[in-house]
């Protein structure tokens, strides 16, 4: 009895194999496989058998019905990829067919952080400064140890780093800071060196209305002979009164950071007469220079860094910066 | 850390002034305050009440009417809107003319018909508490003396102070403390700073004689002093203690836990208790851990060394301790504890930090000890405070202290040059000013000659050891405000680079086409870019904050299809969307960073390719960019027979067409999807056509219109090229402006139909000229391609 049925469901394999629609294959499992069908009844006719024999019985019969079934669900694949093919064939374009295209009337918009971003690079470079970049993976070299931040410092932890699955554990990870282009750069060529680096960087932060596992910073670097802390403090306001217009103040306030000594968190003037914490700067630490191959005793520098989000934010009072990643354009139209 | 006013004052008492100024100052030094709190202030007028009888309202529910003595002889009715007080209970009463914090000011009034001559207040009314719901009941918490009439503040024994919440850096252990802020506050204020020390009575054996110290490893423990108390207080702490801890964000525990962590608050050294009696041997030996070594800690967990950890070590050798991080559970004091062993000691930063790092294991000692401890006289004055708050409680002190030294840092004179500290600060300081700032926290500074000093660095300050680190000193008291602002005279240009100006240019001709530039994150989920037809060899996270937003992007692919998504979802329609942003690629062979790119994608949604292929020629005329071509193949995530390679000047630099309608619907996308995605910076940084100058013609053009029925495997660009190369140098311009398909066209071709435009610079053409060029063009480009001119 049972090899009857193991023949009859090789034939129904072949049978899908060669099935040319939807339809035959349809039949075919009504056939076999439906409420009526011969595997139905097969099934019913296993009572009949010894019990001996019962369990081998339905183990073949079970095995015969999902070959029927999988040579079923594969002939719908093929068929669904022949129709897939032939639609594709049929409305196949040839792209160097180049008619005259006609743009619609409306602008597009630039995203309020590049708005920002640019902003900013155009005020540096108003002061003398270029752009430099650097990658957004970066080793602990130049995220951190070039930054004379050593693997037991305190504050490395304080970076809530997220690390990436290359190297040794710790090795590898998302820039925390765009600090490490300043080691970029200095390896790179000899002082006097007037840069900003704008970029994305990188915290492990869940995001909310006020963080961004991913959000935008931009450092300033300026090595030079002679180069001292008034001169960062003078620097501070005259970005600050450019950016965010004369009648703003700035101030320095001792900090600590490990890249820098002294250290100072900058602060802008509100119309209320409070302040606005905006960044941190500070002198280069002597071992920053040594790190880059550069003679802190010939010469000197400051740098600084801060948020370019948040000025987005402040700019447009923007309350859920979730925002800036959503791409919801009756955001981006706004700005 | 946390400060509180009237501490600090222990230490300075010219502390003073008020506290917004007292902040700044705070602020000015580099003890950043983050927040300002006035505690322990009651308004005027309110006062203990007592209540004499409590009536119901006769029109309303919801109060009630208390009869109250307020201390005056005569009592007031009061409605109140709370039921939990009794006959007999102290309350907080305002009376008329008391204004609450809430700036409700407290007058005669009647509610339903009732007078009302004051008010019965709750915690929150009084901002002394959370609650809401009911009256303060006083009963068990004012003197017995205090009757009504009181005022509260005095009948609670509230003084007004200020906690200020400070941020401190790093390079500040000292300024972990009490002492340590009073100290800097002090010297911006000019005023005295005079730390208390403490003097006990001490009976019995020596501590030497009932416990021995050992240190095994000088490199990890440079200083361990000890000292033996006997029986040694286990109860709670009196109130004054536990209200400090508390104030400063510590919960009261028990009272020798509360004076070891009510020392560290104050004077910014951790301690450790043993119970003296379960120490084997009575033996402390500090040593480096056996790797694999483990230990159960005072919290219960079992936890396995690397060697390296510092340990402290019973007589029997066996771990009773983590060094400076956390204790063991085998020699915790308990109620049959009687001789306590007190440990303060100094242990080496890195090893302490890289020890907390691997066990994941962070305590207020660690966090001071990663920082440096002072090993100086402090330790002596921390000891002797413990021993006096001990004994306070009731402990019996031992006297004699051990006191064993390692490896502790140098702190030799260090030779600071004033020129170099003005240079670094462009400051004008003498060497008299430098050495007046730098003695007024406690350094040492002795003028070598007119222009160096002899530094000595106290030893509360393990991370001040350069030159540098001294100017800052200096700057921090001289005050960041008072440096003079200058700029820098930077004797270059600044401008930016080639490759930034066109990356800004690149996005300016997208937004002049319709498209907005989006930022998503560079993040996908876990199968996202198979899901889009990529391969899955996104670089992972480790620590990703989302785990399905693990993996690095290869492609800008799957993050603008789901802003096409998201957009759709939210009935914004369909949408012109860019962006420019890196991919992170597989790191090369040898290289342990990613080949990291920096990409443009246009996503077109509801257009067909044609739009994204028109984006791509603008942005190609726009840069110059020379002989761009479409090369028609398979590619990843694209729709299999709407999609071309795009190569520049030969080389391939992206893809132009739809997207795959699979990737689609995966996405969640409806309609389709006309998509650019290029490597920027290949394109950028690669050749551009030269813009040189052709004379424009004077004499009128000739124009030519051709259509050609071209089989369908013959792509419109050869039947360009087969014209642009037949028709000669007179050619001008060539133009498709009509395809056609339908009857008159066989299946499996289209009418092609171009406008070529010919001029000469030095004549009209004449018509033999024209119809000679007409021809040459329909004989080649039906020989070449085989395509045949539509009649």
């Amino acid at each position: 009895m049972i090899e009857g049925y193991e023949q009859a469901a090789a034939r129904a394999e072949e049978r899908l194999a060669a099935a040319a629609d939807l339809g035959a294959v349809s039949g075919i499992e009504r056939e076999l496989l439906g409420r009526r069908s011969l595997f139905a009844d097969a099934k019913r006719r296993l009572g009949d058998l010894d019990p001996g024999d019962r369990a081998e019985a339905g183990r073949r019969l079970n095995g015969a019905r999902a070959r029927v079934e999988a040579a079923a669900a594969a002939a719908r694949e093929r068929l669904a990829a022949a129709d897939r093919d032939d639609r594709h064939a049929a409305e196949r374009l040839d792209l160097t067919e180049r008619l005259p295209q006609t743009v619609p009337l409306r602008r597009g918009r630039l995203h309020p952080v590049t708005q920002a971003r640019d902003r900013l690079e155009d005020v540096f470079v108003g002061m003398g400064y270029t752009v430099a970049e650097g990658p957004e993976v970066e080793s602990a070299w130049y995220n951190f140890e070039a930054l004379n931040i050593p693997d037991w410092h305190p504050a490395r932890s304080s970076f809530d780093t997220i690390f990436v699955d290359l190297g040794e554990p710790e090795e590898v990870m998302l820039r925390a800071h765009t600090s490490p282009v300043q080691i970029r750069v200095m390896e790179g060529r000899k002082p006097p060196v007037y840069i900003v680096a704008p970029g994305r960087t990188f915290r492990s932060d869940t995001a909310d209305a006020t963080h961004l596992p991913a959000f935008n910073q931009i450092e300033g670097l300026a090595v030079d002979r002679n180069i001292t802390m008034g001169d960062l403090a003078g620097t501070i306001d005259e970005f600050v009164r450019a950016f965010f217009g004369r009648e703003v103040k700035s101030r320095l306030r001792p900090s600590y950071f490990p890249f820098t000594e002294p250290s100072a968190e900058f602060d802008i003037s509100r119309p209320d007469g409070s302040w606005l914490e905006l960044g941190g700067c500070g002198m280069v630490h002597p071992n920053v220079l040594r790190n880059c191959g550069i003679d802190p005793e010939q010469w000197q520098g400051f740098a600084f860094g801060f948020g370019i989000d948040r000025l987005a934010v402040m700019r447009h009072e923007i309350d859920d910066i979730r925002e800036f990643v959503n791409n919801d354009t009756r955001f981006l139209s706004q700005f | 850390m946390k400060a509180l006013l009237s501490w600090l004052r222990e230490f300075a008492p010219g502390i003073d002034g008020d506290a917004a100024a007292l902040g700044d100052m705070l602020s000015a030094l580099g003890l950043t305050v983050e927040e300002t709190t006035v505690t322990g202030s009651v308004p005027d007028g309110v006062v203990l009440g007592r209540v004499l009888e409590l009536r119901p309202h006769p029109d309303a529910d919801r109060i009630q009417l208390v009869e109250v003595d307020d201390g005056s002889g005569k009592s007031l009715q009061v409605c109140c809107g709370a039921f939990n007080m009794a006959v007999g209970d102290l309350v907080p009463l305002a009376r008329v003319g008391a204004v609450l914090p809430s700036g409700l000011e407290i007058a005669r009034r009647k509610m339903r018909g009732q007078a009302s001559e004051g008010m019965c207040c709750s915690e929150i009314e009084l901002d002394m508490g959370d609650d809401a719901e009911g009256i303060m009941i006083l009963n068990d918490r004012v003197p017995a003396g205090a009757g009504p009439g009181t005022p509260l503040a005095e009948a609670l024994g509230l003084e007004p102070d200020v906690l200020w919440d400070l941020e401190v850096g790093a390079n500040r252990p000292d300024a972990l403390s009490v002492m340590g802020v009073a100290r800097d506050l002090a010297a911006g204020l000019g005023v005295a700073f005079e730390p208390p020390d403490w003097s006990t009575a001490a009976s019995g054996p020596d501590t030497s004689d009932v416990a021995a110290v050992e240190i095994v490893d000088p490199t990890l423990c440079g200083r361990f002093v000890g000292r033996v108390l006997r029986n040694a207080p286990q109860g709670a702490s009196p109130p004054w203690l536990a209200n400090r801890l508390t104030a400063l964000g510590m919960r009261p525990i028990n009272s020798i836990v509360d004076i070891s962590n009510y020392v560290m608050l104050e004077l910014g050294q951790p301690s450790h208790t043993f119970d003296l009696g379960r120490v084997a041997g009575a033996r402390i030996r500090v040593r480096r851990a056996r790797d694999g070594e483990t230990i159960t800690t005072l919290d219960g967990v079992r936890r396995t060394l690397a060697a390296g950890d510092g340990v402290i070590a019973d007589g029997d050798d066996e771990a009773i301790g983590i060094a400076g991080i956390m204790g063991g559970a085998s020699t915790e004091i308990d109620a049959g504890t009687t001789d306590v062993l007190v440990e303060m000691a100094w242990w080496d930063p890195p090893s302490i930090s890289r020890t907390a790092k691997h066990l994941n294991l962070a305590s207020e000692a660690a966090t001071r000890f990663r920082r440096g401890a002072d090993w100086g006289d402090n330790v002596e004055r921390c000891m002797n405070r413990f021993v006096q708050l001990a004994a306070e409680q009731g402990a019996g002190v031992a006297p004699g202290l051990i006191d064993e030294r390692g490896d502790l840092p140098d702190r030799r004179p260090l030779r600071v040059r004033t020129s170099r500290v003005n240079s670094l600060l462009g400051t004008g300081l003498s060497t008299a000013d430098m050495a007046g700032h730098l003695r007024s926290i406690g350094f040492g500074a002795d003028p070598a000659d007119d222009a160096e000093l002899d530094v000595t660095i106290p030893t509360w300050r393990w991370d001040t050891e350069t030159e540098t680190d001294i100017a800052e000193e200096v700057a921090r008291l001289h005050g960041y405000e008072n440096i003079e602002r200058t700029v820098p005279t930077a004797n270059e240009a600044g401008g930016l680079s080639a490759y930034q100006q066109d990356r800004r240019l690149v996005r300016e001709v997208l937004v002049g086409a319709g498209c907005y530039e989006t930022q998503p994150m560079p993040f996908v989920a876990p199968g996202a870019l198979a899901a889009v037809g990529l391969p899955e060899d996104g670089i992972t996270l480790s620590n990703p904050v989302d785990d399905s937003e693990s993996v690095l992007r290869t492609s800008l692919l799957p993050g603008q299809l789901r802003a096409v998504a998201y957009n759709q979802r939210h009935f914004n329609g369909d949408t012109r969307l860019f962006e420019i942003g890196h991919v992170y690629l597989p790191a090369p062979q040898g290289q342990l960073l990613p080949d990291e790119r920096e990409f443009l994608a246009v996503a077109l949604s509801g257009e067909e390719a044609p739009a994204a292929v028109a984006v791509l020629d603008l942005l190609a005329e726009a840069l110059a960019l020379p002989a761009v071509e479409l090369r028609s193949g398979s590619l990843p995530g694209m729709h299999p027979t709407r999609a071309a390679e795009v190569a520049v000047a030969g080389r391939v630099r992206g893809a132009v067409g739809e997207v795959d309608p699979g990737a689609l619907e995966a996405a969640g996308v409806s309609g389709r999807v006309a998509w650019l995605q290029i490597d920027l910076q290949e394109v950028l940084d690669g050749p551009r056509a030269r813009r040189r100058y052709r004379p424009v013609s004077k004499y009128p053009p000739s124009d030519v219109d051709l259509a050609f029925v071209v089989p369908e495997s013959v792509a419109a660009a050869q039947v360009e090229r087969a014209l642009r190369a037949s028709a000669g140098a007179l050619l001008a311009r060539i133009e498709l402006f009509d395809v056609y398909r339908g009857p008159g066209v066989a299946d499996g071709s289209r009418s092609l139909a171009y406008r070529l435009r010919f001029q000469a610079h030095d004549r009209t053409l004449t018509d033999a000229e024209v119809a000679e060029a007409r021809q040459r063009c329909i004989d080649e480009t039906t020989r070449r391609t085989g395509a045949a001119l539509r009649s």
